[in-house]
């Protein structure tokens, strides 16, 4: 028995019915020489970008599927998509307005505190997708060969498109509480693509995080929860500095939090009564480089694995 | 025991007499060193190992793959590090294969088969030793990229784009799909969830999706099993013609006759390790002597 187990390799390797002398020997050579190139390798950073843009139309289509996949066994099918932002808005009204009345000098409350919600939520559902995307879908990643960060950019993109449902949710709400419509309102669009990459670098960085260590996806609904409480979504952020004397650390820290900034930026766009003088020094710059950190270093982060997804 | 050896060993000693790779019949047993197909080599195993780590000490019932290979697992009690198990799937398996040819993959329950063809087509990674391939070789099956929710059109279309199809590719191939899976032979089925569909139709379009792309390294994984006997014998000559089409075809299967019909040589995995490598008429003798016992 061990005799045969050792046997066959060797046969394997020298079969090479060519008369080449060298191919026996080494099979790296032969390898080189007809030009076959180390199967699964990790590809250099421009040429993943180039196949994870000819994987677009892929990347679309899955995060769609997924969504509609998502309530098509409910009866009210895709209504849901819109019901259920409103819903959770509802119940933190009902938490937050009316039982613990935080709303107390914050004018058009039902509003800011939607907005909050729905703005959070994105990025929120976006890394607890993200940390799932790579470990969730090993199956996937076992049969079928694809730049792998396709799939936490998908789990990102089926948020956004859930967002745009709790958006047009917003609009109806903004209306209903008599906020006009202004033309500030189209802020809303760099702010969320902002948002967006912020959230896929994030989701990247997750992703590789929550393959190698599943007990993440554990652990990460506490670390969201706690974001969310000083994140600003039911109190205004600068209300409380007004009022209370903070070290100038804690200041710094609430005003620089990505998803406050994200937060603000979209009040600040959608609500008349949340003037510019709310937000923090340098929003803006804020926003844009929270999303480059995250986004470009979220890529190369999650690249630098790409070999490694589907072990385990 | 012993004639295993003495049959696989002189191929290693000496290849020219039992030169069995060659695409053709003809040019293999040549033994002038000019011969007219200098054959290109696709896919070279040198020296593979593959350890798969599972974590939690359940042995079962996290994942197929996982389930596959408790064997192996339970051999290797001894290896535990901080709840982490290595379960060596695959161990010291080298070889070349060339165009043209269908090369079988048998071997008992838990051997390591489908485990060497996912390295090979590059989705698990190998331990030690390397796989070079000609482009990228795929696996027949998209299975984890379909949803059951989704109407069967959305899935051809998911589906196709999911094996790196362009949309154009998808649109123009999507009719023949259909059809080939034979879907809408009974009324107007594609338009409904998979859910709904029973599991031999479910099966059958599967496996209309996973062939209808073309592809240089095929590896095909248990694939002819899937539906009634019209549908067995056309998913056959589907094979045949991908085969055609297809540099090599790598074909994972537990029935001998499939392997007799499709294979022109045949790898011998058990326990991980390649027992032997030659013509299928050979290998398949032993194979079946082994596994009569």
């Amino acid at each position: 028995m061990s005799q045969v187990l050792h046997a066959p390799p060797k046969t394997a390797a020298p079969q090479a019915p060519s008369a080449d002398p060298v191919a026996p020997a080494d099979p790296a050579a032969l390898a080189a020489r007809h030009g076959l190139t180390v199967s699964g390798a990790r590809p250099p950073l421009p040429a993943y970008v180039r196949q994870l843009w000819a994987r677009r139309h892929f990347i679309t289509a899955f995060a769609t599927a997924k969504l509609t996949a998502q309530y098509s066994q409910a009866k009210l099918g895709q209504l849901w998509q819109i019901m259920t932002p409103l819903l959770n808005a509802a119940v933190y009204y009902f938490v937050f307005g009316v039982l613990m009345n935080t709303k107390r000098g914050v004018p058009d409350y039902v509003p800011f505190l939607v907005t909050g919600v729905f703005v959070f939520t994105f990025t929120q559902q976006s890394v607890m997708a993200g940390t799932r995307a790579v470990s969730g879908s090993l199956g996937l990643v076992r049969a079928l060969h694809f730049p792998r960060a396709s799939l936490p950019l998908s789990y990102c993109l089926q948020q956004l498109q859930q967002l745009l449902f709790s958006l047009c949710a917003l609009v109806v709400i903004l209306l209903a509480f008599g906020v006009p419509p202004t033309v500030s309102w189209l802020l809303a669009i760099p702010a969320l693509a902002l948002q967006f990459t912020f959230n896929a670098g994030l989701a990247l960085v997750m992703a590789r995080l929550g393959s190698q260590t599943p007990d993440i996806a554990q652990l990460m609904p506490f670390v969201l929860r706690t974001w969310m409480y000083v994140s600003g979504v039911m109190w205004s952020i600068d209300a409380v500095l007004r009022d209370h004397h903070l070290p100038h650390a804690v200041t710094v820290l609430l005003e620089a939090n990505p998803a406050a900034v994200y937060i603000d930026l979209m009040r600040f766009a959608l609500i008349d009564s949340f003037h510019a003088s709310q937000l923090p020094a340098h929003v803006w710059a804020w926003a844009a480089g929270w999303a480059l950190l995250a986004g470009v270093g979220g890529f190369i982060y999650f690249w630098k694995a790409e070999e490694t997804y589907g072990r385990g | 025991m012993a004639d295993i050896l003495t049959k696989a060993d002189p191929g290693a000693e000496a290849a020219p007499p039992r030169t069995k790779a060659a695409p053709g019949p003809a040019p293999a047993a040549d033994p002038v060193p000019t011969v007219v197909a200098d054959p290109v080599p696709t896919v070279i195993a040198d020296r593979v190992d593959i350890v798969y780590r599972v974590h939690g000490t359940g042995t079962s019932g996290r994942g197929a793959a996982t389930a596959a290979l408790g064997r192996i697992l339970r051999r290797r009690k001894g290896a535990e590090e901080r709840g982490v198990r290595r379960v060596h799937a695959v161990r010291n398996v080298s070889f070349t294969a060339y165009r043209g040819e269908a090369i079988g993959l048998i071997g008992t329950n838990g051997s390591g088969k489908s485990t060497l063809l996912k390295a090979v087509a590059g989705l698990l990674p190998v331990e030690r030793g390397h796989i070079y391939t000609d482009g990228q070789p795929s696996l027949l099956g998209v299975n984890a990229a379909l949803m059951n929710d989704l109407t069967g059109e959305r899935n051809v279309h998911l589906g196709g784009l999911a094996m790196g199809m362009s949309r154009e590719q998808v649109r123009a191939r999507y009719q023949e799909i259909v059809d080939f899976s034979g879907i809408n032979d009974k009324g107007d089925f594609i338009s409904l969830p998979m859910r709904t569909y029973s599991s031999g139709m479910a099966a059958r379009l599967r496996f209309s999706i996973g062939s209808a792309k073309d592809h240089d390294v095929l590896l095909i994984d248990e694939a002819l099993a899937t539906g009634d006997r019209s549908f067995q014998k056309r998913s056959e000559a589907r094979i045949r013609e991908l085969r055609e089409r297809a540099g090599t075809v790598f074909l994972v299967s537990h029935n001998n006759k499939s392997i007799r019909d499709t294979c022109d040589r045949v790898l011998w995995l058990e326990r991980g390790e390649l027992r032997m490598d030659g013509p299928t008429a050979e290998v398949m003798k032993e194979y079946e002597r082994f596994t009569a016992r």
